[in-house]
C-alpha cells in the first residue's frame, strides 16, 4: 500500500550541497520544500570523536550501506558488469550533507577552457586533435555566465583563498576569507615551482582561515588544522558544509522540512511532466508518494542517473549508435603524481583538507599540446591533509610489503615522505558511460546501475606527461629518492583513487546531445531538474565541488523561474 | 586512579595462551624478543590495560578474551602470522606485543567479519580482478580457512605445526599464499594475505580503543601523536614537533 502525501512545490532528492542550496534558494522564495534524504541526520555534535582513522577513513563509517545498493561494473562491453561488493576506487555518501560533510575542502571553479572544451581545441588544433571516439563537447554554458554563481557559492562557503593563479579565470570579487596558513611543507613546493619557472598559489580552501559569517548569515569557524578532514565531519564547524550552512538557511524560512530515512524509488510521471517521487520509508519499508509541482534529483550522480532510467526519462545512451542521451560521457579524474623521500622529519600528520599549494601551468589548455598526444591535463599539488598511520606506510621502490624490512623502512618514511598530486581532466570515450544492470537489484527490487569505464590511450599519455612534471618538481625540492606515479592501464575498481565521478546527465546546448539544458532542466519533462558532477560533460583538471555548488546555484535561479513563469527556461 | 600497567610482551602472550614458552625457543621470531619490549610502557598512559594481566587485577578493563576464534589453537597461528607480518625489533614491540591478535578476534566478530556494509547478494560469479571481490565468503570464513591451511602447510611441508616452524619457514609459507600457490575455495591466497597484512596494520595502528595498538607503541614508533585536538599553534614550526600520543579513550 502506498501513501499519497500532501503536494509540495519542490522536492528534492538527497539533502547534501545541491539538495541544500536548491532548498534554501527555493525556500527564501517563499517555496514550500521538501528534501528526501535516505541517510540520517547528523551535524557537528556528532563529530566531536571523529579523531579515529580506523572508524572513519578505513572502516568507512559515514559512507553508504552497500548491502542495500551498490553498482555493477565491467571495464569493457564484451565483459559480464558484476556487483561493487565492497567500497574501493570511490566512496559514495550517505546521510545529512552528502559527500559535502567528508569533504577536503578543495574548492575550485573549472578553467574557463573546459566549458568550451570542443570549440577551443578545435580553433586551435583542428578537428582531428582527437580520434572521434572521444565524445568531447561544449557545456552550453560559458565561464563568464557561469561567473556569478561560482561567486556565489563561494561566499556561501567562505572559501580561503589568493587571487594569484594566472591560469585562472577572471573573478567579480576576491575569496571571501584570506588564505590558509603557508607551512614549510607548502614553502618546499612554493620555492621549487618558482625556480622552475611555475606559477604556485594557495589551494582554495573550504577549511576556513579565520571564522567567517556568509551572506546568509550562518556563521563558519577557524580551522584547527587537527588533520582529519577527508572521510571525517568537522568538529569544530570550520569545515565548510552542507548541514552548517544552506540546510539551516532553508530551515530558517519555515518552508523546509527534511524527511529523513526515506529512500527515493522512482519519478513519477504523466505526459511531458513529472508529478513527485515514490519514495520507501528505510527503517519500516512503508512506501509514499510525494507530489511535486517540480522534482530536483540532487543525490550523487550515480543515483540521479539511476533514477532517471529507472522511471523511463529521456533516451539511453547507445554506444553502438552513439545516440541517446542518459548515461552519456561518464568520466573519472586521471590522478599523475609523484612521491618523494626527504632527509628530515616534517609535521606530516598536522594538516587540513585543503591545506596546499597548486599549480596550474600543467591544466587545461594553458601549455601548448600542438606536440602532444593528448588534450587538457591536471592541476599539480602539494596538500598537507594530515597523514595518518594505518593508510600511509610510505616505502621506498624494492622494499617488501611486510616483514621487519617493511616495518623499519614504513616507520622511518612515515614523517619523511611527501606527495605531489595532480586532480587530471578526465575526457569522455564512447565506450565509457552508465546504464542499468539486467542481473542485480537492490534492497527495494529496483534494478542497479551498471557502469562501463575503462581509462583511455589520452588519459595514459596524459599521466605519463603530467607524472613526470610531478616528479622533476618533486626532485627541485630536495627528495633524495623520487618516485613518478606508475603508468596506468586498465581502471580497477578496488583501489581508493578518488570520488570524483562525473558524466551521465550531462548539460548542453541542445537535446540531442544533453540530458538538461543549462539551467539544469531536463529537455523532455519542464519541471524535472539533475544537478550535480552528473552535468559535467567531461571532468575537469580540479575537485568538482565549486562547479558543482555553482551549476546548483543557477538551477536554483532556473527553478524559480521556472515556478513563477512554467515553460522551457532556454 | 592510575595503575601501574605492565607491558604486555609475547612472553605474557605464551604464557596465558597456553602454549609452552620452551617449545618455541628454538624459533626465529622468538630469538631476542622475549624481554625486550619489557620496560618501555609509558606510565601516563589510559590506554586498555594490557591483556596479559589476567591474575588478579579483576577490573573489567583488564581482562581480554576471544569473540570469534573458539580454538586457541587457531589463535596461535593467527597471532604467529601477524607477527611475522609486523614483528618486534629495536623499534617496539611487533603485532603480538601490540594486541594486534585481538584486535583482529574482534573485528571478525563484527561488522568487518560479516561483511555487514557489503553488497552480498548474488548470483557470485568469478569477475576479472578489476571488478573486486566476487565471493559469497565471509572475512571471518576466508580467516578461518586460511588459518588451517598455514597449520596444513606447515605439515606438509615441515612436518610440524605452524606455531613451531622458525620464523623463515613461517615467511615461507606467508609467501606462498602472498604469490597465490595455495589453493583456497571462494577466495584467492593473494586476495586473503593482503587482508591479513592490512588487519595487521590496522591493528598495529587503530586508537586502541579497538584493543590494538597497545598502550599506543605503533603511534609511538611511527611518531603519530593520534587524537590532539588542534595544530593550530604548531603547524608552521620549521622542526619537527614531537608530542605525547592521546587516545580517544582518554578523554572520557
Amino acid at each position: 500500500m502506498v501513501t499519497t502525501l500532501d503536494k509540495v512545490d519542490v522536492v528534492t532528492v538527497g539533502v547534501g550541497w545541491t539538495g541544500g542550496i536548491v532548498a534554501a534558494e527555493c525556500a527564501k522564495e517563499g517555496l514550500k520544500v521538501v528534501g528526501l534524504e535516505r541517510g540520517r541526520e547528523r551535524g557537528t555534535e556528532d563529530f566531536a570523536i571523529v579523531h579515529d582513522e580506523y572508524r572513519y577513513a578505513v572502516r568507512y563509517e559515514l559512507m553508504q550501506d552497500l548491502s542495500k545498493e551498490t553498482i555493477t561494473f565491467r571495464n569493457r562491453r564484451d565483459q559480464k558488469a558484476l556487483p561493487m561488493r565492497q567500497m574501493g576506487s570511490f566512496l559514495l555518501g550517505e546521510g545529512l550533507g552528502g559527500s559535502g560533510t567528508h569533504w577536503n575542502g578543495q574548492n575550485w571553479r573549472f578553467l574557463p577552457y573546459d566549458f568550451q572544451i570542443k570549440t577551443m581545441t578545435d580553433e586551435k588544433y583542428g578537428a582531428n586533435k582527437l580520434p572521434p571516439e572521444y565524445t568531447i563537447q561544449d557545456w552550453g554554458i560559458t565561464y563568464d555566465e557561469l561567473e556569478p554563481y561560482f561567486d556565489r557559492f563561494e561566499k556561501t562557503a567562505g572559501i580561503s583563498g589568493e587571487d594569484k593563479n594566472p591560469f585562472a579565470g577572471k573573478r567579480s570579487s576576491d575569496y571571501p576569507t584570506p588564505p590558509m596558513k603557508k607551512t614549510p611543507i607548502l614553502k618546499k613546493f612554493e620555492s621549487a615551482t618558482t625556480n622552475l619557472g611555475y606559477s604556485p598559489f594557495m589551494m582554495p580552501s573550504a577549511n576556513l582561515s579565520e571564522a567567517y559569517e556568509n551572506p546568509d548569515g550562518q556563521q563558519i569557524n577557524a580551522c584547527q588544522y587537527c588533520g582529519f578532514c577527508e572521510r571525517f565531519g568537522c568538529e569544530y564547524g570550520a569545515k565548510t558544509s552542507p548541514e552548517i550552512t544552506v540546510v539551516p538557511t532553508a530551515k530558517d524560512t519555515g518552508n523546509y522540512e527534511i524527511k529523513f530515512n526515506s529512500n527515493v524509488v522512482e519519478i513519477m510521471k504523466e505526459g511531458d511532466r513529472v508529478t513527485g517521487v515514490r519514495y520507501f520509508d528505510t527503517v519500516t519499508f512503508e512506501e509514499f508518494i510525494q507530489p511535486a509541482e517540480v522534482v530536483v534529483l540532487t543525490s550523487y550522480m550515480l543515483n540521479n542517473a539511476k533514477l532517471l532510467m529507472v522511471s523511463e526519462i529521456g533516451e539511453m545512451y547507445d554506444p553502438e549508435t552513439g545516440r541517446g542521451t542518459l548515461g552519456k560521457n561518464y568520466g573519472y579524474q586521471i590522478l599523475p603524481g609523484a612521491s618523494g623521500f626527504f632527509d628530515e622529519k616534517m609535521n606530516v600528520f598536522m594538516g587540513a583538507g585543503a591545506l596546499g599549494m597548486t599549480i596550474d601551468d600543467f591544466n587545461g589548455d594553458n601549455f601548448d599540446h600542438s606536440d602532444l598526444d593528448f588534450i587538457h591535463g591536471a592541476s599539480l599539488s602539494i596538500t598537507q591533509t594530515g597523514n595518518r598511520p594505518i593508510l600511509t606506510n610510505p616505502i621506498p621502490p624494492d622494499t617488501p610489503s611486510w616483514g621487519a624490512d617493511f616495518k623499519k623502512a614504513s616507520i622511518e618514511n612515515y614523517l619523511k615522505s611527501l606527495s605531489i598530486g595532480g586532480q587530471g581532466a578526465s575526457m569522455p570515450h564512447r565506450d565509457n558511460y552508465l546504464s542499468l544492470d539486467s542481473t542485480y537489484k537492490d534492497i527495494y527490487g529496483v534494478p542497479l546501475l551498471q557502469m562501463t569505464y575503462n581509462f583511455t590511450d589520452q588519459d595514459r599519455a596524459m599521466h605519463k606527461y603530467v607524472s613526470e612534471r610531478a616528479a622533476e618538481i618533486m626532485q627541485e625540492m630536495g627528495a633524495k629518492t623520487v618516485v613518478g606515479g606508475s603508468p596506468i592501464s586498465d581502471y580497477d575498481i578496488v583501489p581508493y583513487q578518488t570520488t570524483h565521478n562525473t558524466g551521465g546527465t550531462i548539460m548542453g546546448a541542445e537535446p540531442e546531445t544533453s540530458v538538461v539544458n543549462n539551467y539544469l532542466q531536463h529537455w523532455d519533462m519542464e519541471n524535472l531538474f539533475v544537478v550535480g558532477a552528473g552535468n559535467f560533460a567531461h571532468n575537469g583538471g580540479y575537485n568538482p565541488t565549486g562547479t558543482v555548488g555553482a551549476l546548483a546555484y543557477r538551477c536554483a535561479e532556473g527553478i524559480i523561474n521556472y515556478s513563477k513563469n512554467g515553460g522551457s527556461l532556454v | 586512579m592510575a595503575k601501574e600497567t605492565k607491558n604486555y610482551s609475547r612472553r605474557d602472550f605464551l604464557k596465558t595462551s597456553g602454549i609452552a614458552t620452551g617449545a618455541l625457543i628454538g624459533g626465529g621470531i622468538i630469538g631476542g624478543l622475549i624481554g625486550a619490549n619489557s620496560n618501555n610502557n609509558n606510565a601516563s598512559s589510559n590506554a586498555p590495560a594490557p591483556s596479559g594481566e589476567q591474575h588478579g587485577e579483576g577490573s573489567a578493563g583488564g581482562v581480554r578474551g576471544l569473540m570469534f576464534f573458539k580454538n586457541d589453537a587457531e589463535f596461535q597461528i593467527l597471532a604467529n602470522a601477524t607477527e611475522r607480518i609486523f614483528p618486534e625489533d629495536d623499534l617496539g614491540p611487533g603485532a603480538i606485543g601490540l594486541g594486534v591478535p585481538y584486535f583482529i578476534d574482534k573485528q571478525l566478530a563484527g561488522a568487518y567479519g560479516e561483511n555487514s556494509k557489503e553488497y552480498m547478494q548474488g548470483p557470485f560469479e568469478e569477475g576479472q580482478t578489476t571488478q573486486g571481490y566476487q565471493s559469497r565468503l565471509k572475512r571471518n570464513e576466508m580467516f578461518r580457512q586460511g588459518l588451517q591451511l598455514m597449520q596444513q602447510e606447515a605439515q606438509s611441508r615441515f612436518e610440524t605445526d605452524f606455531v613451531e616452524l622458525e620464523g623463515e619457514q613461517m615467511d615461507e609459507i606467508l609467501t606462498a599464499f602472498q604469490e597465490d600457490e595455495i589453493e583456497m575455495k571462494g577466495v584467492s591466497a593473494l586476495f586473503f594475505f593482503k587482508l591479513l597484512r592490512m588487519a595487521t596494520l590496522e591493528g598495529a595502528y587503530a586508537d586502541p580503543i579497538y584493543s590494538g595498538n597497545e598502550g599506543m607503541e605503533g603511534w609511538k614508533m611511527k611518531g603519530f601523536p593520534g587524537h590532539q585536538a588542534s595544530y593550530i599553534n604548531q603547524i608552521e614550526s620549521e622542526e619537527y614537533v614531537e608530542i605525547e600520543p592521546k587516545s580517544l579513550g582518554m578523554q572520557h
